[in-house]
């Protein structure tokens, strides 16, 4: 099943069905009634078939399989790129059965919420159908890319073995799998070119799988496992390193310390992505021990634009990444707890800067510096170094403001804090228009402007209503439905929207649902929205990836109801206590979205499929 | 597996901790459901967050344990699916198989968090979306107790019948809050990212070179190692403890886990007796490569030795304690 159906629906327009499609120009067709010219559609399918190898976009591709049954044939022939938002909404059978010539899978798996533990874990996504079915008829696939899918080692042992071609591999969010598989991959994939796990689980196995690459010269481009909480053996990693002429991107766990990370860094002077491991030393370096030359090492490497690690940093050794800050476009210190004082000496010299994610240690002061130096900035996250509702966070309205003032160009934020006000947040809806991504975590529950103690509902309406490329929007504080309703009205173009702790009523939900229409996926914890609400949504469920709503007041025969009038939406509802089916009619998790296959066959015990 | 009760190693019993949470939750309830009426948000519809099937153990996060998102409580009928699951299976960690919860023990569990020094957790809560007192994060700060009673504040998130001893309340109450599963929302790899690394600097890196911090544990028999952080445990009894809980699951017969009423230095001897029990003993490879029994030396001169801990099954560790006291007369 095609993904955004209903967007592609809006984007229809005219077609000209096969059969008023021209002959070919210049196709004698006069003469003896014997002749059989090649019937228009034949030509056609042979020209689409042609075309169609230019379209990329799987929208267009969507758009262009809902033509006629002959251009569904071509574009199922010619597709090989692959993106399936939820493994659940359509089968591995399905998928393999349409797309025949598939060389690159990208599959999803569950809902974001479940990263924040809101559900248990077994919940599902599995991988290991689809790599059954995939190792049968994609045996041309070269890439892979999963995102909070189960995984485990038996999987990645036959994606090893069953495709000769495989080339990439990237897992995001993870589970299931260990050192054990991954030493698969790296030994029996011999053209493996990325291998890129980021934020996964992996289980240590004792495995020491960097040494299972194949000896000789790799392919290798990009190797990331900064994730991977493993020690590994470093001779074999260097010796990894010397072999991969191709590498550009190598991301360090933490037990690389900076001895190490400088002897790679030496031997692989071409990158353009590093992430530098632990960035301290492995002892005690005493006054004048003879230390590496770490800055020339940094100024050897005259490619890197993108930085990250420094994950237990050892903030003296800072000043060694000067050289390269003015080419880098990605800083990454979101794991390094450093001041203000100490990222300011750094980021003065980062003019290029795009992309900046850091700690909220630096503070409202180095936000201000930030934006003094950043005008080129994309994207900002700030995290909380102390993630708790009611811990000291150094970052306010202040430091936003700061940022929306000097970085007008800023499309992407996530900001976590203690303090706003909707002033702060005003004002960045009118500085910075290009903002696609909005997302604001308060981290108090409830909390209200801390000065004029208002509800936030302001501040985020004037996001919806002043950043009209808006896509993505996260809201927090204290938020009555007149905050949804300004959703509602001027969200237009909002795709996915999370709500925790906000609303009054009914209504709250019911402005959404009925007022954006580009909306798929939509996420909800904690808000008293009930039945009433949700039935509101009818029309609109068909568009969705997803509905989650966790711990607010639906009860279950509402969402029966709702399975009831949609037979092709799957609705989950996931209980709190496995013992007791149910103590009142609440219960904790519903998490419904569309899909071709009715209920799958491997829920757990705790879910139930209404 | 036998009940929980065994493994409370504070020496409280589930049914202690129970009465005592229904006596001090039962007014703060009542509280919340008078200041509920006042709050603006309909909280007290609010619902359940509890996890399911949870039995709130405490979570014990030494900071070791938590980075490598080893569940941290028992659970005896999960089995192996308590060493599968990473970081982010905070669920895992209080699904029990007798189905038991116990609440956010604001009491109980205080003693507990003495073992791991610096690291707020918070207890999970009951089923029956008991209060989310439960949080998977380990704070990266703040050393002291996590979670306590809160004071009833305005804003009460649930307004459960069930007792409920500590309440996520936004707002004036003067102690620290019960968290809120899964808010803020950040993920747990970042959680105990950021738990380890703060223990780290805290240490100040002049130390962290010496000495191990991180050792594996190993235990014969069992599928998957653990790692644990030395220098969250300041004795052998703390150790042991934390080591009992991570291995439960594969430990034959309980060991003498009545729990020490809060002794400080453990003798040597005594750890041993406590492992002697299960049929397991604790060793350790020391830096010259040696296996040792656990619990021969004083605690700083094993922390700054120990390279690796197994727990092997008692009849192959016979030949080790001999050499390990000669050893260390040796060093002396």
């Amino acid at each position: 099943m095609s993904e955004d159906r209903a967007e592609m629906s809006e984007d229809g327009g005219e077609s000209s069905s096969p059969s008023s499609a021209t002959k070919p120009r210049g196709c004698d067709v006069s003469g003896g009634g014997d002749y059989l010219s090649p019937s228009a559609d034949q030509v056609l399918d042979n020209v689409l078939d042609n075309v169609l190898l230019f379209l990329t976009s799987r929208r267009d591709r969507n758009a262009a399989s809902l033509v006629s049954k002959s251009w569904w044939r071509a574009e199922a022939l010619t597709r090989e790129e692959l993106f399936i938002g939820n493994c659940y909404a359509v089968s591995p059978r399905r998928v393999t059965e349409r797309f025949r010539r598939v060389r690159a899978v990208t599959l999803k798996g569950k809902p974001r919420f479940a990263d924040f533990n809101l559900m248990p874990p077994n919940w599902g996504a599995h991988f290991a159908p689809w790599v059954a079915a995939m190792g049968h008829r994609y045996r041309a696939l070269e890439k892979l890319c999963l995102k909070r899918m189960r995984v485990k080692d038996e999987d990645l042992e036959l994606l090893a073995r069953s495709f000769p071609c495989f080339k990439e591999l990237v897992l995001v969010c993870c589970d299931g799998f260990g050192t054990s598989g991954l030493a698969m991959v790296a030994s029996k994939c011999r053209q493996l070119r990325v291998l890129d796990l980021t934020e996964d689980d992996v289980i240590d196995d004792e495995v020491d799988w960097i040494s299972c690459f194949p000896e000789g010269e790799t392919s290798l481009e990009s190797l990331i496992f900064d994730c991977v909480d493993c020690l590994i053996d470093f001779e074999a990693l260097e010796q990894l390193v010397t072999r991969s002429p191709s590498l550009k991107k190598l991301r360090l766990n933490r037990y690389v310390n900076i001895g190490q990370l400088y002897r790679l860094m030496i031997q692989a002077p071409q990158l353009t992505h590093l992430g530098t491991g632990s960035f301290s030393p492995s002892e005690i370096v005493a006054q004048g021990d003879q230390e590496p030359d770490y800055v020339s090492a940094f100024a050897a490497c005259r490619s890197l634009v993108c930085l990250s690690g420094f994950r237990e940093i050892t903030s003296d050794y800072l000043p060694a990444i000067y050289p390269v800050c003015a080419n880098l476009t990605s800083l990454n210190f979101s794991y390094a707890n450093i001041s203000a004082e100490q990222l300011i000496p750094v980021i003065r010299h980062c003019h290029k800067l795009q992309i900046l994610w850091v700690l909220d240690s630096v503070c409202d002061e180095g936000l201000h510096a930030v934006a003094a130096t950043c005008k080129d900035l994309r994207e900002l996250r700030v995290f909380p170094v102390d993630a708790r509702e009611d811990g000291e966070a150094p970052v306010s309205d202040v430091g936003l403001l700061a940022i929306s003032e000097g970085c007008s160009k800023l499309q992407s934020i996530l900001y976590f804090c203690q303090r706003m006000t909707n002033a702060a947040v005003i004002a960045m809806s009118k500085n910075c228009p290009d903002i696609v991504v909005f997302r604001l975590c308060i981290m108090g529950r409830h909390q209200p402007d801390h000065i004029t103690d208002e509800p936030m509902d302001e501040g985020f309406g004037a996001i919806v209503k002043n950043c009209k490329k808006l896509t993505r929007l996260a809201v927090s504080g204290l938020l009555t439905d007149r905050a949804f309703s300004y959703i509602g009205q001027y969200g237009k173009l909002v795709r996915t929207l999370s709500v925790a702790f906000a609303g009054n009523s009914d209504m709250g939900l019911k402005y959404v649902l009925e007022g954006c229409p580009r909306l798929q996926k939509l996420e909800i914890r904690d808000s008293p929205f009930g039945d009433s609400a949700l039935h509101s949504g009818l029309h609109h469920y068909y568009n969705m990836r997803f509905l989650w709503m966790s711990s607010c007041k639906l009860t279950r025969q509402g969402c029966k109801e709702i399975a009831q009038r949609l037979p092709r939406l799957v609705v989950e509802v996931i209980n709190g206590s496995e013992e007791d089916e149910m103590e009142d009619d609440f219960f904790d998790v519903l998490y419904m979205y569309r899909s071709l296959e009715g209920p799958r066959a491997d829920a757990p015990r705790f879910v139930t499929i209404l | 597996m036998s009940p929980p009760l065994v493994h409370d190693y504070i020496g409280l019993s589930e049914a202690s901790s129970s009465s005592d949470k229904t006596s001090s939750s039962s007014s703060s309830t009542e509280d919340e459901k008078n200041k509920s009426s006042i709050d603006l948000n309909l909280k007290e519809t609010e619902l359940r967050l509890g996890l399911p099937g949870s039995k709130s153990p405490e979570r014990q996060a030494g900071l070791g344990l938590s980075l490598f998102g080893n569940d941290l409580e028992d659970k005896p009928s999960s089995g192996f699916k308590s060493f599968v699951s990473g970081a982010k299976r905070g669920f895992s960690d209080a699904i029990d198989g007798s189905g038991k919860w116990v609440f956010s023990g604001s009491d109980g569990s205080e003693a507990d968090l003495g073992k791991s020094s610096g690291n707020l957790f918070s207890p999970r809560s009951g089923k029956n979306g008991l209060m989310e007192s439960s949080s998977t994060q380990p704070s990266s700060c703040l050393a002291g107790p996590s979670v306590r009673e809160v004071v009833p504040p305005p804003k009460p998130v649930q307004e459960k019948k069930i007792p409920v001893s500590t309440a996520n309340q936004h707002g004036s109450a003067p102690a620290a809050k019960a968290q809120v599963v899964g808010w803020p929302p950040i993920r747990s790899f970042r959680k105990n990212t950021m738990a380890t690394n703060s223990t780290k600097n805290v240490d100040h890196y002049g130390k962290s070179g010496s000495g191990c911090l991180y050792v594996k544990v190993s235990m014969d028999g069992a599928p998957y190692l653990r790692k644990v952080d030395l220098k969250t445990y300041s004795n052998y009894m703390e150790l042991s403890s934390a080591l009992e809980k991570m291995f439960s699951c594969f430990t034959i017969g309980q060991c003498s886990s009545q729990g020490l009423p809060g002794r400080d230095g453990l003798s040597e001897s005594h750890l041993m007796d406590l492992l002697n029990g299960s049929e397991y003993v604790l060793t350790y490879e020391d830096k010259d490569g040696d296996w040792m029994l656990v619990g021969d030396v004083p605690w700083e001169m094993f922390s700054n030795s120990c390279k690796r801990l197994r727990i092997m099954k008692g009849s192959d560790a016979i030949g080790l304690a001999p050499r390990a006291m000669e050893k260390c007369k040796n060093r002396n």
